[in-house]
């Protein structure tokens, strides 16, 4: 199992683009994913659980992988998170 | 806007009119009625069937939102179709289905209850966000349940409406606009108006009246009365009486008859027969207007709503998003002009922040916001600088009461037009500015007023609701609202000459510019520009190139030495009834 702690820094926060984008990537990916923001977990490829985080800018998310290739999921799932998802 | 029963029984329900036409048929009430879900326990036997009749549905789900993607992407431009994408994209989630899929198999319960249960669930947790975004996530996410139930359940969404019908409803989204156009509608009729907007705009390109802001139509209204929809008067009949019909079929009659010798205005000036000319504009919210209005013949935008931007927003859009808009508004209208009017939030308008007002009218809005938000309003300023570059672009504060708000708002302008100097960016630097004239202080401090600025705009609605101290949405008391009242006219005609006085000109964009009774006396009290809905800009351009500019004159002193708005009316009638004829007015 892999852990990592991230804030959203992206003005928008996790709206719908964010979102998809990261299902997207997490997507490419055979290990679960899941994300926690307070006492509440999702599954992190799943698009309407995603939006239903609401995690609005500087929220801070709690990312759990599981599987073969965790490591690698957890380093680009990160990465764009971290870059913003790109915005602007 | 009160509704009125006869001695026959037809009921008349006023409203707004958003998109010209007359049209008689039987209602169709369409309310979004969430589909029946039971719980019924399936057998073992009926698992497969149970998960094949969902595959099912989400596939025709599917199908059904590409289709209004596609055609939304065309109506409606991408940035509004992208509702429809998320939706599809939840369509597509295989967490969800896999999960609605196993408790199906495991619960033994039968699909459209499990879809109902997961997805409410998810629904629930938006709704229970602070954010108003989230609440209208929530929305799509209860579109897509409900579509999905439907389909499983092999409802066909409309299989009530067979042949034509009228549409009666209290919203309609712009999913529902899409998927009816593709019926035989012969109008529109909705409870709520403003936010509909887009409904408006798709009912005007398809020409399809349409009539707005009818508060309960559809409490007064069953599937299959007669209806008559008049989107000129902005009013619906519910079971016209003989008479009716015959009037509103001969006016629908001289509608298509004066919509043929329109045919050809639009290249025309608006300018009366003795070379007065009057700069005939339009009112617009959306950049997908701009098309329709250059159609229409118009000479310009007179007032471009940019609140319009905010609606379903829950943070200000950015610089860099305002101008995207704003440019793209006045690339298409270029080398016309394009008034920009700048956020005008609060009264009956998008209100995003701040403390419950028991009189909003009396409240924050307008100006007065934006002068508290000084952060915001550089940030909308800087944004219609940078669009101005083609030098069509003019400026407008709404609600301005006081002389030391213009001075103060001119401040802010100065200090956006410092800044994207300093930076190297380019704008027009003698941008036109002006104000609304809506407020009874400002009619009467109109020469200060028009001594600050370049142009004055009369805003009849907000003007008239001040003046006669009458709030129009208040069925008790909308009866009062009077347009003709002599004090309006008197405070209209004061507008004018205190701003030529001081050689400005005095425009109106309130409805009064738009209604045809009016045309003859404004043009009369010597106003240089009407700003109208895109729709009415012909018969409004027909009246002008009809009456002299001389005669006008001579017919607002008249009007003025009258002293009720009945004897006001019933002269303006016979005016344009004689000069017009062919105009299908009352």
């Amino acid at each position: 199992m892999t852990e990592r702690t991230v804030t959203i820094l992206n003005r928008t926060g996790l709206h719908t683009r964010p979102a998809a984008m990261l299902v997207k990537v997490a997507a490419k990916f055979q290990s679960e994913f899941f994300i926690r923001k307070d006492n509440f977990e999702i599954n992190g490829k799943s698009i309407i659980g995603v939006m239903t985080l609401a995690a609005e800018q500087g929220s801070t998310l709690h990312l759990r992988f599981e599987g073969t290739d965790e490591n690698e999921a957890a380093e680009a799932v990160t990465s764009l998170i971290e870059r913003g998802f790109d915005e602007e | 806007m009160g509704n009125e029963t006869g001695t026959t029984g037809q009921k008349i329900i006023r409203g707004i009119a958003a998109a010209p036409g007359i049209a008689i048929g039987p209602a169709y009430l369409y309310t979004k009625s969430v589909p029946r879900v039971e719980l019924k326990p399936i057998a073992p036997a009926e698992i497969d069937s149970e998960i094949e009749r969902l595959r099912n549905a989400i596939a025709r789900s599917n199908k059904e939102l590409q289709k209004i993607l596609a055609f939304a992407e065309v109506k409606l431009g991408h940035q509004n179709a992208r509702i429809f994408e998320a939706q599809i994209m939840i369509l597509g989630d295989a967490i969800l289905i896999n999960s609605i899929e196993k408790r199906i198999r495991d619960e033994m319960k039968n699909a459209e209850f499990v879809v109902f249960d997961e997805i409410t669930k998810y629904k629930n947790l938006m709704l229970a966000a602070p954010d108003e975004y989230m609440h209208e996530r929530a929305h799509d996410v209860d579109d897509i349940m409900n579509r999905i139930i439907r389909n499983i359940q092999d409802q066909k969404l409309f299989s009530k409406l067979e042949g034509e019908a009228i549409i009666v409803a209290e919203n309609l989204t712009p999913a529902d606009t899409v998927i009816f156009s593709r019926n035989q509608v012969l109008g529109y009729a909705t409870d709520l108006g403003g936010v509909t907007s887009h409904a408006a705009i798709i009912s005007r390109s398809l020409k399809i009246p349409a009539v707005v802001g009818l508060r309960n139509a559809t409490k007064e209204i069953q599937t299959g009365d007669t209806i008559a929809i008049d989107g000129f008067a902005g009013l619906i009949i519910a079971n016209p009486d003989a008479a009716t019909l015959d009037i509103l079929k001969s006016k629908a009659e001289r509608f298509h008859a004066f919509e043929e010798q329109l045919h050809g205005i639009a290249s025309l000036d608006a300018e009366t027969p003795d070379h007065r000319k009057i700069e005939l504009s339009a009112n617009i919210e959306f950049p997908e207007e701009v098309e329709f209005t250059r159609l229409q013949g118009s000479a310009g935008i007179g007032l471009y709503r940019t609140e319009s931007q905010l609606i379903g927003k829950s943070t200000y859009p950015t610089e860099e998003e305002q101008y995207e808009v704003y440019n793209k508004v006045a690339e298409g209208m270029a080398p016309l002009t394009v008034i920009f009017r700048t956020f005008d939030i609060g009264g009956d308008k998008v209100v995003t922040e701040g403390p419950h007002e028991s009189n909003p009218f009396l409240g924050w809005r307008g100006i007065r916001v934006m002068l508290d938000r000084p952060e915001l309003f550089l940030t909308q300023l800087r944004a219609i600088l940078r669009a101005s570059t083609r030098k069509n672009v003019r400026i407008m504060f709404p609600m301005v009461s006081k002389l030391r708000e213009i001075r103060e708002a001119k401040k802010i302008l100065q200090r956006a037009k410092d800044e994207l100097t300093a930076a190297g960016v380019a704008f027009d630097a003698n941008i036109p500015i002006g104000v609304m004239i809506e407020v009874p202080s400002a009619a009467i401090l109109a020469d200060q007023f028009a001594a600050e600025v370049d142009f004055l705009s009369i805003g009849t609605n907000d003007l008239i609701q001040y003046l006669l101290a009458v709030d129009r949405d208040n069925s008790s008391v909308s009866g009062l609202f009077q347009q003709f009242n002599p004090a309006v006219l008197r405070t209209i005609k004061m507008i004018v000459d205190a701003g030529h006085k001081r050689h400005v000109w005095i425009g109106m964009c309130g409805e009064m510019a738009g209604d045809p009774l009016a045309t003859v006396l404004l043009i009369g009290l010597g106003l240089d520009e009407l700003s109208v809905n895109p729709s009415a800009l012909p018969e409004i351009k027909k009246i002008i190139r009809t009456v002299k500019h001389r005669d006008a004159r001579r017919m607002a002193d008249h009007v003025l030495s009258l002293a009720t708005e009945d004897e006001i009316k019933e002269y303006l009638s016979s005016i344009v009834r004689n000069k017009v004829p062919e105009l299908p007015i009352e």
